[in-house]
């Protein structure tokens, strides 16, 4: 079925009784030419280009929950491509490209809202690396600009300026960056794979690998043993456990990222800022509440929720940027999982078994990037050979000291 | 998260900075034939396992002693704490380390 505008009017004289189920539940059939491990952003979409561009056929995804259940649920959903380093500009820049397309491409309104990413600074050293980095966005044919405190004012007119300790100085902004509603990404990939004959397969955890000579073979999962050509794993915040499986240890940490909704509200915030004197992000939904979160809690956990430390540290960066805040009351909170890379910097890459992939290692960053990644995966997997604005992400880079050190952090707590 | 401190008694984990896996302690010998590699494994690879993990915290708010921490990352339930002078030791006299 297509979803349209005309659709809908029809739907809504005829009583809603013409809809269908968006995507299929099928059983998993013997064998597959492609397994995708991991029915999240990034395996749905990886699934949907494989379909879709890469004219490929027999494709099963397998998810241990419900598809869209993990880190595509949970994020704070802003995308942008404010990148500086080589390695990463033109990966996120083609993610962007693909944001903008994404909705007639796989007929699904995500609500991709292009409402301009604001990156707030606070000193003169901080305007300069703005400038650095904005001048190194444009040079990629990236939109960039470079506020003064006025344009700032003028955009934001409650912002604490002249906070004596951090006070406001200019922003960079990407107008083209924004919003995009997370759980409908899931969905529209899920329901354009599944239209193109890929078996999206729920409740079906994957308990081990089957190599036979350094080739894979297939996959053991909870619903028993699959076939396949090759397996993609696309599974970030539980990689370490999955390549396990396969005798692999990880350049991951897993930490818990928390976020955070507040009451309704009226409309107060049009775009998205984040604080450069603290770690704050902060949006609007389209429902009222404001949806931000800060920083990681900073030590390894795969237990969904965090602590209260990092709850009072993220409000109090609200505070210090946006005191008209304080009384509007927190709705609800929760945690996520995130493969913390020792260099900040994700990984799509071929693994010592021949016919496995890996996706993974996106630190807090993969949701901006679910339709490239998906692409550049499908790419790996259909053609093995990187996509162009892929090759840096490999496995090899951390032996060879060819780290992408954006920020230059990675999972160590304390350089956050 | 409270952390019973072996020699201080139970402090809030917010005294505390976490650096990561207790295989941090376990340096490779610089001279050793296959020190790059070692190096390699030891400076970016983690089990990272999901589950009971040994750790180091750093009680930088008090009395700047290193620990080893046994969590569980399922449930942030700590169920022991070391110095890690004391494993590092141990460790050394049974000739673990590298």
């Amino acid at each position: 079925m297509r979803y349209s505008g005309f659709r809908v009017i029809w739907e809504a004289l005829t009583g809603h009784k013409g809809w269908t189920p968006a995507w299929r539940d099928p059983a998993p059939q013997s064998d597959y030419d492609i397994i995708i491990v991991g029915g999240g952003g990034h395996g749905l979409a990886t699934a949907y280009y494989l379909a879709k561009e890469f004219q490929q056929a027999r494709i099963a995804v397998l998810e241990k929950g419900w598809i869209g259940g993990g880190n595509v649920g949970r994020n704070t959903t802003i995308v942008r491509s404010n990148y500086m380093l080589p390695g990463n500009e033109p990966f996120y820049e083609f993610s962007m490209k693909l944001w903008e397309g994404l909705e007639q491409d796989f007929n699904y309104n995500a609500m991709v809202s292009q409402r301009g990413v604001l990156n707030l600074y606070h000193t003169d050293a901080q305007r300069d690396a703005y400038t650095r980095r904005g001048n190194a966005m444009r040079l990629y044919g990236v939109d960039a600009e470079l506020l003064g405190r006025d344009q700032v004012r003028a955009m934001y007119p409650f912002l604490n300026f002249d906070n004596a300790r951090f006070p406001i100085k200019g922003g960079l902004l990407q107008r083209r960056g924004g919003t995009v509603r997370h759980d409908a990404v899931a969905w529209g990939y899920a329901r354009g794979a599944d239209q193109r004959g890929v078996d999206i397969i729920q409740n079906c955890e994957v308990t081990g690998f089957r190599i036979t000579d350094g080739r894979i073979a297939g996959v053991e999962t909870s619903r028993g043993y699959i076939g396949a050509k090759k397996v993609g794993v696309a599974v970030a915040g539980a990689s370490s456990r999955v390549m396990a499986h396969a005798g692999m240890r990880l350049p991951i940490e897993s930490h818990v990222l928390q976020a955070f909704v507040s009451e309704g509200l009226k409309p107060l915030i049009d775009g998205v800022i984040t604080y450069g004197a603290g770690h704050f992000y902060v949006s609007q939904s389209d429902k009222g509440g404001l949806v931000f979160g800060g920083d990681i809690d900073g030590y390894n956990s795969y237990a969904q929720r965090g602590n209260l430390p990092v709850v009072e540290d993220v409000c109090e960066g609200g505070m210090s940027l946006m005191p008209n805040i304080g009384r509007a009351r927190l709705l609800r909170m929760w945690g996520g999982i995130m493969d913390m890379s020792m260099d900040g910097s994700p990984i799509i890459d071929r693994t010592d078994v021949d016919g496995l992939y890996f996706n993974g290692g996106w630190c807090y960053g993969g949701f901006k990037a679910t339709p490239a990644s998906g692409y550049c995966f499908a790419h790996l997997l259909a053609r093995d050979t990187p996509h162009p604005t892929a090759t840096a992400y490999r496995f090899d880079r951390f032996r060879k000291g060819l780290m992408i050190d954006e920020k230059g952090m990675g999972a160590q707590p304390n350089l956050h | 998260m409270i952390i019973n401190h072996p020699l201080l008694g139970p402090r809030d984990a917010q005294e505390f900075t976490y650096l990561g896996d207790a295989n941090l302690l376990n340096r490779p010998n610089p001279d050793a034939p296959d020190a790059a590699e070692r190096f390699y494994e030891y400076l970016y690879l983690r089990d990272n396992p999901a589950g009971l993990h040994r750790e180091l915290w750093y009680h930088e708010q008090g009395d700047r002693s290193w620990l080893v921490v046994t969590r569980n990352t399922l449930t942030h339930e700590i169920t022991k704490v070391e110095l890690a002078r004391d494993v590092a030791r141990a460790a050394q006299a049974a000739g673990e380390s590298a």
